[in-house]
């Protein structure tokens, strides 16, 4: 068969490269560029190789032991937050009712912090917990706990934990009630005849068939809690000291409090394929568990 | 192992104080012998999953009770009632092995291990699956799982009963046969009692011994496959059993004549008893309807068509309003369009509101 050929048919996804062009590929080749460089501002620059890079993977210096700190405090988080969403959620889905009007009250009140605007959120616990005006931090302190995120690295932990939990259970929730509405009725009966008791059930049945949306619940709250920044900044601005910045917060402190362009730049960049890691690792296991649901033909 | 016996069994998913006729099992008595195989045979809708589901206790009914040999076990829960069920689409437990799920409903109930692998070992080999115990369960075709499903039911020694609703839908249609067969063959060898719901007559009659037709929540007649097609009791059943159906014929039935219009049919009984003022029908089998050329002393009819089945032709032809399906002999074409019908006496049955009247010889 003969193909036509006509090249004016380049037109068409010139648009597109020009978009993607403009909108991602040269603002990241920028980043790039920036990272090989120091500025000491009036526009001047000096090459530097990849020295920001090596600084940053070199803990002994300054900005390589603030990244690594700020990333382990950031993957802490995340660990922290994935271990309380998502048996919670779990719980959350499995306690909800299946039908009535219940369903619907239900599901908008989940919905609810889902809505709000993050630095809103942020804003709702710094004033929730502060010890003078806020009704969390006034209760614990009149009961003798002495609870103060301002000054204690701890309480400012978990201030920010249990402010994400309230944030976000709600997503891990909503995605395992789906998951749980498309178990067929008779899977629940089936079941009862065998005589299976409800701890059973939940590891035969439902925990099985929630396994995808709790991958994607994973995928989404790691990512989501690795990029951090809105919340915690307005509750603690990543203090007291440095206890609660995590890496988005270092990043903006060197790219805009110290105008140091060339360290955050090379800081995003390791910071972005980090992220791109991760993301594809998650990718690979969930396509991989995809896989091995299809049914073999044949087999019988 | 288990007689079944259901007394003024009745469901309403309103409420015992809805009206009858919205019930969606209207009151019925029955009684399913031990090692039987029934067949709950009806449309969708006619309340046969219904009756499945109150027998194994998925429901609880709102009126009367079901005993398993003579014990009353209306209130007990569907763990305690000892009976296995195959639905429609199969269920197995995804993340474990074929001789896991086996074992499931025993390790549900603490039975030894040494016990649960014996037991696994003979279903396994009573439904051929012993060479996929140790294969995930997940990976099989949709009639091994139903297998699978069979087989949690069977492998529990004191099973009662085993329910299938409709339990092919999701196979092939090669393999239906196969696993029906293997059904049957499962029925000989294990002496269980089993109940199986379809909406496919041909299923239910090649399974069951016994067929029970229900219709609009009631169940209309039951009997052996032979009995539902020489004396359906409903005219539902006369048209539901047979491929074509049962003529259906409105028509004034007098001493031993029915009358059709202004052509009499002789009859070889006597109905002098009519309920009065009910609508009176008469039901014939097209396999006793011979549609041939038009003569004296027979009905005549506009020929539609004729239908070649291979084995049998039928005449589709039509009677005023009425169409009717007979048996064309060889050779018969009705080309002319017109045929004269003859009826066989001994096969017309007559029914007064559409429930069978037994004659006076």
């Amino acid at each position: 068969m003969d193909k036509t050929v006509n090249q004016k048919a380049w037109f068409l996804v010139l648009p597109v490269f020009l978009v993607v062009a403009f909108s991602a590929v040269l603002p990241l080749m920028t980043v790039v560029n920036y990272s090989m460089q120091d500025t000491f501002g009036n526009n001047q620059f000096f090459w530097n190789g990849v020295g920001w890079f090596k600084e940053l993977l070199d803990p002994s210096t300054d900005l390589g032991g603030r990244f690594l700190a700020s990333l382990g405090r950031n993957l802490f988080f995340s660990l922290v937050i994935l271990a309380i969403e998502v048996p919670l959620g779990i719980v959350v889905a499995l306690s909800m009712p299946r039908q009535g009007w219940t369903v619907a009250a239900c599901l908008v009140t989940l919905a609810l912090p889902l809505l709000i605007p993050w630095n809103v959120v942020g804003t709702i616990w710094q004033i929730f917990g502060r010890p003078d005006i806020g009704l969390l931090g006034y209760v614990l302190n009149h009961i003798g706990l002495d609870y103060n995120y301002v000054s204690n690295d701890i309480d400012a932990w978990v201030t920010v934990i249990v402010m994400d939990v309230w944030h976000w259970t709600s997503l891990v929730a909503l995605l395992c009630y789906a998951g749980l509405k498309s178990i067929p009725e008779a899977y629940y009966q089936a079941a009862q005849i065998d005589g299976a008791s409800r701890w059973a059930v939940f590891k035969a049945i439902q925990l099985p068939k929630m396994n995808r949306v709790l991958l994607i619940a994973v995928l989404l709250r790691f990512m989501d809690s690795f990029m951090i920044y809105t919340e915690p900044f307005v509750v603690t601005g990543g203090g007291p000291g440095n206890s609660t910045t995590f890496v988005s917060i270092e990043l903006v402190k060197i790219a805009l409090g110290q105008f140091d362009l060339g360290k955050a730049a090379a800081l995003s960049l390791v910071y972005n394929l980090i992220i791109l890691i991760v993301c594809w690792i998650f990718y690979t296991v969930m396509t991989n568990a995809g896989s091995e649901r299809k049914p073999q033909e044949g087999a019988a | 192992m288990a007689r079944i016996d259901l007394v003024d069994l009745a469901h309403s998913y309103g409420g015992n104080d809805a009206p009858q006729e919205t019930f969606a099992l209207k009151p019925v008595t029955m009684t399913w012998r031990q090692g039987g195989a029934y067949a709950l045979l009806g449309p969708s809708g006619c309340g046969k999953t219904t009756l499945l589901n109150v027998i194994s206790g998925i429901i609880t009914p709102s009126r009367g009770k079901i005993m398993f040999d003579g014990k009353d076990i209306t209130p007990l829960s569907t763990q305690k009632r000892n009976i296995a069920q195959v639905f429609q689409f199969p269920v197995i437990y995804d993340t474990m092995t074929v001789g896991e799920n086996l074992a499931f409903p025993l390790k549900n109930r603490g039975v030894p291990k040494a016990e649960i692998d014996k037991r696994v070992a003979e279903i396994g080999r009573l439904l051929d699956l012993e060479p996929y115990l140790n294969r995930k369960a997940t990976r099989l075709t949709a009639d091994a799982k139903q297998k699978i499903s069979l087989g949690r039911g069977l492998v529990r020694s004191d099973v009662a009963a085993v329910l299938f609703d409709e339990p092919l839908t999701v196979i092939d249609p090669e393999l239906k046969w196969q696993l029906r067969s293997k059904l049957k063959a499962l029925h000989r060898e294990l002496d269980l009692t089993m109940i199986y719901v379809t909406h496919d007559q041909t299923e239910a009659l090649t399974f069951a011994d016994t067929v029970v037709v229900m219709h609009d929540g009631r169940v209309v007649q039951s009997g052996t496959p032979a009995e539902l097609f020489d004396k359906p009791a409903h005219t539902f059943v006369g048209y539901f059993i047979g491929s074509p159906g049962m003529n259906i014929l409105p028509a004034e039935v007098k001493g031993r004549e029915a009358k059709i219009g202004d052509h009499v049919i002789a009859l070889n009984r006597s109905y002098d008893n009519l309920p009065a003022g009910a609508k009176i029908e008469i039901g014939v089998r097209p396999e006793f309807v011979d549609a041939v050329a038009p003569g004296p002393g027979l009905l005549s009819a506009k020929i539609e068509r004729i239908d070649d089945l291979g084995r049998i032709r039928f005449a589709r032809v039509r009677l005023g309003d009425a169409r009717i399906a007979a048996r064309a002999p060889a050779g018969f074409t009705g080309s002319d369009g017109n045929a004269g019908l003859k009826f066989d006496a001994a096969h017309i049955h007559v029914y007064a509101d559409s429930l069978l009247v037994e004659g006076a010889a």
